[in-house]
């Protein structure tokens, strides 16, 4: 019965498309698109290939959500300890935030955030500049940045060269102290090694300091870094509606841990910050990996909204080329393959580390 | 020596001031260490600094009644683009002389969640309740029975149509989300694979998505000449969406029942859907209510998507005032009046949840 009724399906698609002179399958991701591409992380004009906007477009998605997700674990946990903080009003105002952030539609955010932006600030003639080399208008956020040198390049070297080593190091520490007892001052030295080794580089490279400032040509900033107002105000919508729920898992987790785990670690002679890092971390993360999964991948879902204030997204890309070629199944297909493929991978990811951070039962 | 010691115990010492009472409360909660007194300086300066501005705007300054014109000159919040717009924000395009019947609905819907609060009334006289107000809510809506003027649905919108379809859409997956459930836990292999199959698609995309294919798909799969309207349209692409996510909140309960009370069935001869239909889902069932109102919420949330597929539910009705150029440029005001009413709808909902779950928990 199902397969009559898919096969009655297909037979009604094909005619239609037949009749609307439709084409099928992907052969149009080679042509032309002939559409701008307002933000993108790769090289892209309208003369590019319709696979090309479509590629732009998923990038695009994994820039926000990447930088959504960050900034959200780092707020939602900053929430979450304060809704738990013996301080009154903190954790008043921790409460208040959450309640209203959760129960209001993300999509109402997102358009709030930019009806602020677009609405308030000032054109580019009269932005604010409320910190040197820093302009606020509506047209974007303007910001100075050092200018282009080849030591930046090798100073993000010298940055990942460190964080193999931090852990490198982590490892050996723990290993250390399994055998011997003895602590290694791990985390400052994973801060010296963080900064440090930048540092160096940047030294060695001849301590660039020239500014690339931001300056008004005719209506607008050239130069600098220019963040535009519909990717602030998506970033701001999904990162403070997320947080809002991130903070509820965070508080969970925390009160997972019962008080007497607290007391007995202290009890051993344990200092606070061991407590928090070796007793009461690894048992709370434990608890909150499963539903900040789910979090995030809500965020990286929700970062579809942005189709409606402009941002050019990868849903907001394939809709452009759906209504330019007419070829919706194909269009609408690749929306969501892409997004599973995004949701496959991050919990793939986290059932990985969830896997790492599970209890070993003795 | 012994006479004081004596007299003090008898009186008893008093506490000492700054340990009671406001002062006592004060310092317990605010000034408990330095760092919860730098924080709470910081926290009341954050809030000298916000809440003043956001009063003066939001009630001294602000102008209730004018036209667009005098708002401009104002200082302050512009709350006449509320009053002026109140009927085209609540009930869009519906004729104007006939918006009493969407309001109509709506005081039945709401009188009917009233009472299924109460856990007393959860019986079979309020199912049918439902049943009757729902038609009735609908006939307002259509009209075209009982002399009542026919209203194309394309002319639906504001509240009514965010209510229509976050309820009638959780109603509606709610069954499908069951079947689903079941069919996860089935031993038909074809079946199961089905289930997670779809399940896991629907939970890893997007509800846009699903929105897009329902307005540009859904009308190639139909034969020539066989149209279904836009709302119809969008409300199956809410169902099917809302259902994977039921399904997964089912099957929590259903993985919340112990291996004996499926023997038990068993025992007493009973076969699969009599199992489920009277011992397994009445109990999974009620396990899992304060997910599904959870559920609710989110469905409730989630309708304003259809903002994108251009219906005009309560959110668009807004921007279409907002275009008005008399109207241009209040969008602050616009928006804050409408996250007010989700956030009614969703807290209120979100409260009820949390006191079920206490009275659920507690087994009364």
């Amino acid at each position: 019965m199902v397969g009559l009724l898919g096969y009655y399906l297909v037979s009604n698609t094909l005619h239609n498309l037949e009749r609307q002179s439709i084409a099928t399958g992907f052969g149009f991701i080679h042509q032309e698109s002939s559409f701008e591409i307002g933000e993108s992380l790769i090289d892209y004009s309208a003369a590019s290939s319709y696979g090309r906007a479509l590629i732009v477009g998923a990038l695009n998605t994994l820039y926000v959500s990447f930088i959504g997700i960050v900034i959200t674990v780092i707020l939602g946990t900053v929430v979450g300890v304060a809704r738990l903080s013996t301080n009154w009003l903190v954790s008043r105002l921790a409460a208040i935030y959450i309640e209203v952030m959760q129960n209001i539609p993300v999509l109402l955010q997102l358009f709030f955030w930019y009806a602020i932006f677009y609405e308030t600030l000032p054109s580019p003639r009269q932005a604010l500049n409320p910190i040197t080399g820093v302009f606020l208008c509506n047209r974007g956020v303007a910001f100075t940045i050092p200018k282009a040198h080849p030591a930046h390049i090798y100073m993000a070297f010298a940055f990942l060269a460190g964080c193999i080593v931090v852990y490198l190091v982590r490892r050996w520490a723990k290993k250390r102290q399994e055998r011997t007892g003895k602590l290694f001052p791990v985390f400052r030295v994973s801060i010296g090694l963080l900064l440090g080794l930048p540092l160096l580089t940047w030294w060695m490279g001849g301590a660039p300091t020239e500014l690339n400032m931001p300056k008004l040509v005719g209506f607008n900033f050239i130069g600098g870094l220019t963040i535009s107002p519909e990717f602030i105000a998506l970033l701001l919508g999904l990162v403070l509606y997320t947080a809002a729920f991130v903070a509820e898992v965070v508080r969970a987790g925390i009160q997972s841990v019962s008080k007497g785990q607290t007391e007995a670690a202290m009890s051993l002679g344990l200092r606070p910050p061991m407590v928090l890092n070796l007793v009461i971390l690894p048992q709370a993360l434990r608890v909150i990996i499963p539903p900040l999964t789910s979090q995030m991948l809500n965020l990286t879902k929700n970062s579809s909204l942005a189709v409606a204030i402009g941002f050019p997204d990868f849903v907001s890309v394939a809709n452009t080329t759906i209504n330019q070629t007419g070829q919706a199944i194909e269009g609408v297909a690749l929306i969501m393959l892409v997004y599973l493929f995004f949701s496959l991978l991050t919990s793939a990811f986290m059932n990985w580390y969830n896997k790492k951070a599970a209890l070993v039962e003795r | 020596m012994t006479d004081i010691a004596h007299t003090s115990q008898k009186e008893g010492i008093k506490p000492p001031v700054v340990s009671v009472g406001v002062i006592g409360w004060i310092k317990a909660n605010l000034f408990n260490g330095w760092f919860n007194s730098v924080l709470t300086v910081v926290t009341l300066l954050f809030l000298w600094k916000t809440v003043p501005p956001f009063f003066l705007w939001a009630f001294m300054d602000s102008v209730w009644n004018t036209t667009g014109q005098v708002c401009r000159d104002a200082g302050g919040a512009c709350w006449s683009i509320i009053s002026s717009n109140l009927r085209f924000i609540l009930f869009g395009f519906y004729p104007y002389d006939l918006q009493w019947r969407p309001l109509l609905a709506m005081i039945i819907l709401f009188v009917l969640l009233y009472f299924s609060q109460n856990r007393k009334h959860w019986k079979k006289p309020l199912a049918y309740a439902w049943i009757a107000g729902l038609f009735i809510m609908g006939l307002l809506l259509r009209g075209g029975l009982f002399g009542l003027d026919p209203v194309e649905s394309t002319q639906w919108g504001g509240v009514p149509l965010t209510l229509l379809l976050s309820v009638f859409g959780l109603t509606a997956a709610y069954p499908l989300g069951v079947v689903l459930a079941l069919g996860r836990q089935s031993k038909m292999r074809a079946i199961k694979t089905l289930c997670i199959v779809y399940i896991e698609l629907i939970r890893g995309v997007p509800l846009i998505s699903l929105l897009f294919m329902s307005s540009i798909i859904f009308p190639l799969l139909l034969p020539e000449g066989v149209t279904i309207n836009k709302i119809l349209r969008a409300q199956m692409a809410i169902i099917l969406f809302t259902a994977a996510y039921i399904a997964e909140v089912v099957r929590g309960g259903l993985q919340g029942m112990s291996r004996g009370q499926y023997e038990a069935a068993e025992s007493i001869g009973l076969n699969y859907y009599q199992t489920m239909r009277l011992v397994i889902l009445p109990q999974a069932l009620k396990i899992v209510i304060p997910p599904t109102v959870s559920q609710l919420i989110s469905a409730f949330k989630d309708t304003s998507l259809v903002v994108i597929i251009a219906l005009y539910d309560l959110l668009k009705t807004t921007q279409t005032v907002l275009s008005n150029p008399e109207w241009m440029g209040f969008s602050r005001e616009a928006y804050v009046f409408v996250a007010i009413l989700y956030f009614l709808g969703c807290f209120s909902m979100s409260n009820y949840s949390r006191k079920l779950e206490k009275e659920l928990s507690r087994g009364d």
